[in-house]
């Protein structure tokens, strides 16, 4: 096959490093070539996503069985099962209909079962796994002892620091009351334990990209240039 | 009919997904499980529509940009196609007067990124096992494009970010209250404490300080402040989810269906 020749796999290389090199010119400024980059990947994403779907989902949830149950119609024993993939099916040629502008109204049905299964399943997870559970697991006796009735003081001051915070960062996302007075006050603490969370998490993407930016560095100098192993 | 019927879908919709968790036996389980396989159904839809629309877009400005530029070559008289392919970098990259008509050849450029990944992935190209192998097949044509152009393309777009980090950093860094003096100290400690560095610097401290480590103490964040703040807004989304999706349901929120007009 062609595409296991050496020199195929080389121009893939060579065609990976330009574009590494063409997207990083934007450190310098917007420019042509950097566009040119940024096009590119918008039509390969989107390209890659529109393919990765209809592999993956469209054909075996839909288009398989549809052609199986189809199938046992004419060869028998007749299914009738498959009936059901009319729905969706039709639900999603309709939503395809916002590309007509004067029949783009009709997308709206497919958009209310997308919106409504949404709000349905997220007010069960949602509720289920972050508001109880969480809840949950914050209202937990801050005072601890071991098997032998000794008291756990860095223990009960770290679970007393969780309740504390999680209840003030909790205070600071009442809007409806001023943050005045005591209710101030104890939303300011919970806003101190929000930056932590914020720096915990800025901390995490900073150290997300520069691994990033360390693998692409590695790829040009190891796989394209080979200056390093 | 244009907004009830939708508000109608919406309202079974999300009724019959409640319900079913109260109510896990038939109807409503089984329905349940119908309407997720839809959903999964409707949503390939919604990026077939994507990609029906980035044709239309860049098709559109492409039609747009080579018509003003064809109109721009003609101006000089003459041969027009021989000027429009000596002038191409500048009618090609910006050099139009109208601003509609600019950017037409990257809009060119992205049309055919698109139906070269579609031709790839839906033809199966250079597969092995041709139709009934799989698309990822690592000596496909769809495969050697993800290696080559999607991935570089994506890993060094978001290593990008790690430079303009630095820049936010400066800007967020400098401790201008108590507030943005914490999220600094904790940054400090997580980045420092993740890395070797973070063991070397804090190495002679003895035995019964060991909890003053910085990689020590990037886990006693992590674990006991960071969770309080976490946990706050986790709830605080759940209670805003739960609420909005009360609204949506039961069609007091009704702006995704947007307006009467269109």
């Amino acid at each position: 096959m062609w595409m296991d020749h050496p020199g195929w796999v080389l121009f893939g290389t060579w065609v990976a490093a330009l574009f590494t090199l063409g997207i990083a010119t934007f450190l310098y400024k917007d420019n042509p070539v950097y566009k040119f980059c940024e096009a590119v990947f918008v039509g390969i994403s989107a390209g890659y996503w529109f393919v990765s779907y209809f592999w993956q989902t469209l054909l075996p949830k839909l288009g398989y069985p549809f052609y199986a149950g189809v199938k046992t119609v004419f060869v028998g024993p007749a299914e009738w099962g498959w009936l059901v993939l009319l729905i969706p099916g039709t639900l999603g040629m309709m939503m395809l209909l916002r590309l007509v502008p004067k029949a783009g109204w009709i997308a709206r049905w497919p958009l209310a079962f997308i919106v409504g299964y949404t709000a349905g399943l997220r007010l069960i997870t949602f509720l289920q796994s972050n508001a109880m559970t969480q809840l949950q697991n914050s209202v937990q006796p801050v005072v601890r002892y071991n098997e032998s009735g000794q008291f756990l003081g860095w223990e009960s001051f770290n679970i007393l620091l969780v309740t504390v915070g999680t209840f003030a960062g909790l205070f600071y996302f009442f809007f409806s009351q001023e943050h005045k007075g005591v209710f101030g006050r104890v939303a300011r603490v919970g806003t101190w334990f929000l930056m932590i969370t914020f720096g915990a998490a800025f901390g995490y993407t900073v150290m997300g990209r520069m691994s990033l930016l360390i693998g692409r560095l590695d790829f040009l100098l190891a796989d394209w240039l080979h200056l390093i192993r | 009919m244009r907004r009830q019927i939708p508000l109608l879908i919406t309202l079974i919709v999300g009724a019959v997904l409640i319900i079913a968790a109260f109510i896990p036996r038939a109807p409503f389980g089984r329905l349940g499980e119908n309407f997720s396989l839809y959903f999964d159904i409707i949503a390939v839809f919604a990026f077939l529509l994507g990609g029906g629309n980035l044709v239309r877009i860049h098709g559109a400005r492409l039609v747009r940009g080579v018509g003003m530029a064809v109109t721009e070559a003609k101006k000089g008289g003459g041969a027009w196609p021989l000027r429009f392919v000596i002038e191409f970098p500048f009618l090609a990259f910006g050099g139009l007067k109208d601003r509609r008509g600019r950017d037409w050849f990257f809009s060119l450029i992205t049309l055919l990124g698109f139906f070269a990944m579609l031709a790839a992935g839906l033809l199966k190209l250079g597969n092995p096992s041709g139709w009934q192998g799989n698309v990822t097949a690592p000596e496909g044509m769809f495969q050697d494009f993800y290696d080559s152009m999607f991935n570089p393309l994506q890993a060094t777009m978001y290593a990008l970010l790690a430079f303009f980090v630095a820049s936010a950093s400066y800007r967020a860094f400098r401790a201008k209250s108590a507030e943005a003096t914490i999220l600094l100290v904790t940054a400090f400690i997580i980045l420092l404490g993740r890395t070797p560095a973070g063991a070397y610097v804090t190495a002679w401290m003895p035995e019964s300080l060991s909890f003053l480590t910085v990689p020590n103490l990037a886990n006693w964040v992590m674990a006991i402040p960071n969770l309080a703040g976490q946990r706050a807004i986790i709830i605080g989304i759940a209670l805003g989810v739960i609420a909005m999706s009360l609204r949506v349901i039961i069609g007091i929120e009704r702006t995704y269906l947007g307006s009467d007009e269109k």
